[in-house]
């Protein structure tokens, strides 16, 4: 249930667009706040996003106690009880309560994945496109392999070998999911490489890691921070398809689980399927139209405006 | 040169460059079946009930267990090399004849599901493309948007709901119907109704990604000077759109469509299971439950191998396509 590579097209168009914006830092920050005021997607994402974290947050003082306590009588319709606005399910437990503490789940989860595939993908990447040939030959065989295996099998595989926790899912998303990073940066890397600035920072004897870190890396950033919001939407798919195939963590409410307990009762009471489905797909798409905003601002002149 | 001889050398040089790949996922599913606590002498103990530590030793012994990692793994390649995946305990049959009985299913619902997303996809991006930023195109967005959002499964439940329990016109379970003995044009029938719904659920993500690729690679042919050219000489701009425009913008789409493939795989196991379709991402799942995990790598090593084969099939179908393919 991944997506690797399909924001690779617009980022291939989009890699120069990087050299452009480096010269005059000065207006950049105020064209920068120009473009993302201007951006209707951007800032509506942004508030979703916002509003969905903040529940996230807020969930252990909106909803106090396990979300998983038995609270009333089973599968109230919403609105039939205004004490439980969004029903309950079979088992009697609070659907809001359950959404809330679920948002926690899977941003937990989608977040720390993203950085543990962010971290691979940009030390392959960078390593890769730096260093050029043993080096990167071997390396970009071995993105390959984790690009070629199906992002979702090797996940279950994973699970099934370590146990689900949410941790472990967590490790599991961000070691199948940084080949993406690792081709971009190895891309970015590659073309910055022989630039007039990294040659001065040779000359000064510069050793190669604060050159990768200090110098090439604040270059290469723009369309790594495009990929991070579409890796954290993935992460959090992966998640909910995960959970729901009752392999998420046991000890946690999250979307996916409430979507497998729902679709017991999918004839009867499809509210239980449809809220937290509803909820993920919100979550998505304010990150998607985050990572769409994104593009549009830092690379003004990629081809998806 | 003749086609053939161009698709004799792409075939060649393409299953080249794949066999690194191969090599480094078979190992990679080694490292894997390693990783998994216990092994094969521990499930045979399990069953037994009890097991001295000499019958383990003496099962070790049997199983090649005792020998160094790297022993372990070329007797691993020479049964991979005699399609032996080895023996699944909980189905009681070996593991590549198991992937064997549930392959069909799931290429069929890979095949109708990649179908759907390419026709409908490729259509969605080409109307955006020609109506950019009207508003049919800033609508199609939106739509498009939400199917890129959406998880599949999910999309797949409501549908049950709608279509099947509502009103009542497709079925939401299984892959035909039993014990219905059908033939010739009932029976394709049959199989196409109980498609619908699991390649709509399979693929609409992909509509999605097909859809923003199309658009954004159509918008970038219609600034090229080939197509200035051609309006120049008079063609009709329907014949533009169709020869010069979309057979273009096309390269970008089935290249990321083979790219696709794998993640196509892995959605087919969650939405196997809604629909309960008998394929090989079910089995992957009843392997899960059962710690089978000799069933679980086969299906995994399987279906990479499925991905790099059909990567393959993709290039040589570009080096037809498209002769300046091969420079590259």
């Amino acid at each position: 249930m991944s997506r690797d590579g399909t924001l690779d097209g617009a980022i291939d168009i989009a890699a120069p667009a990087a050299a452009v914006l480096r010269p005059a830092p000065r207006r950049r920050g105020g064209r920068l706040l120009r473009a993302c005021v201007t951006n209707p997607g951007f800032l509506i994402g942004l508030l979703i996003l916002m509003t969905v974290s903040g529940i996230a947050l807020l969930a252990p003082w909106l909803f106090p106690g396990d979300p998983q306590d038995m609270v009333a009588a089973p599968t109230l319709w919403p609105g039939e009880d205004w004490a439980y606005p969004l029903g309950t399910d079979s088992l009697g437990r609070d659907v809001a309560s359950g959404l809330a503490h679920g948002a926690r789940v899977s941003l937990m989860v989608g977040l720390s994945a993203t950085a543990i595939g962010l971290v691979i993908g940009t030390l392959v990447g960078a390593s890769a496109g730096y260093f050029g040939g043993h080096v990167d030959n071997i390396l970009s065989r071995l993105t390959e392999v984790f690009q070629t295996v199906p992002t979702f099998l090797l996940v279950i595989v994973i699970v099934a070998i370590v146990q689900p926790a949410a941790s472990t899912i967590a490790l599991a998303i961000g070691v199948a999911s940084w080949p993406t990073v690792a081709r971009l940066v190895r891309a970015q890397f590659r073309s910055l490489r022989e630039a007039d600035f990294v040659m001065a920072a040779r000359s000064l004897s510069y050793s190669a890691p604060r050159i990768i870190v200090m110098e090439i890396l604040p270059n290469a950033l723009p369309p790594i921070i495009v990929t991070t919001s579409v890796m954290v939407a993935n992460a959090i798919l992966t998640e909910a398809g995960l959970s729901f195939l009752a392999m998420g963590d046991p000890n946690l409410v999250s979307w996916g689980s409430m979507i497998g307990d729902g679709r017991d009762l999918l004839r009867t009471d499809w509210f239980l399927t449809a809220l937290p489905g509803a909820a993920i797909a919100l979550t998505v798409l304010s990150l998607n139209l985050v990572g769409d905003g994104l593009n549009d601002i830092l690379n003004p002149r990629s081809g998806l405006a | 040169m003749t086609g053939l001889g161009r698709a004799g050398r792409t075939l060649r040089r393409t299953a080249w460059q794949a066999l690194p790949t191969m090599i480094g996922i078979i190992i990679l599913c080694f490292f894997l079946l390693k990783l998994v606590p216990g092994d094969a002498a521990d499930v045979i103990a399990a069953e037994a009930g009890s097991a001295t530590a000499e019958t383990m030793a003496a099962l070790r012994a049997r199983f090649g267990l005792d020998q160094p990692l790297l022993m372990q793994l070329l007797a691993y390649l020479d049964n991979l090399a005699h399609l032996r995946l080895g023996f699944s305990a909980r189905f009681n049959m070996p593991v590549s004849e198991l992937i064997m009985a549930r392959l069909p299913n799931t290429l069929m619902l890979m095949l109708a599901a990649m179908s759907m997303a390419l026709v409908v996809g490729i259509l969605a991006g080409w109307v955006m493309a020609i109506f950019a930023n009207r508003w049919p195109d800033r609508m199609l967005q939106v739509v498009v948007l939400i199917f890129y959002s959406t998880p599949g499964f999910w999309i797949g439940l409501m549908a049950i709901v709608l279509f099947s329990v509502k009103l009542g016109w497709l079925p939401a379970n299984g892959n035909m119907t039993i014990g219905a003995d059908l033939t010739g044009f009932a029976l394709i029938a049959d199989r196409a109704r109980y498609l619908v719904l699991p390649s709509l659920a399979l693929a609409s993500f992909f509509i999605a990604v097909y859809a923003r690729l199309t658009r954004a690679s159509m918008l970038d042919v219609q600034r090229q000077d080939f197509m200035r050219t051609a309006a120049a000489k008079g063609l009709h701009p329907v014949t533009i759109q169709l020869r010069h425009a979309l057979r273009n913008a096309l390269i970008p789409v089935t290249t990321m469509a083979g790219l696709h493939l794998g993640n196509l795989l892995g959605g087919a196991v969650v939405v196997e299971t809604v629909y309960g379709w008998p394929g090989m991402g079910r089995l992957a799942l009843e392997a899960v439950t059962g710690r089978d995990f000799n069933v679980l790598l086969g299906v995994l090593l399987f279906s990479s191998l499925l991905v790099i084969v059909a990567n393959v099939a993709i290039d040589l179908l570009h080096a037809w396509l498209d002769p300046r393919i091969e420079v590259h």
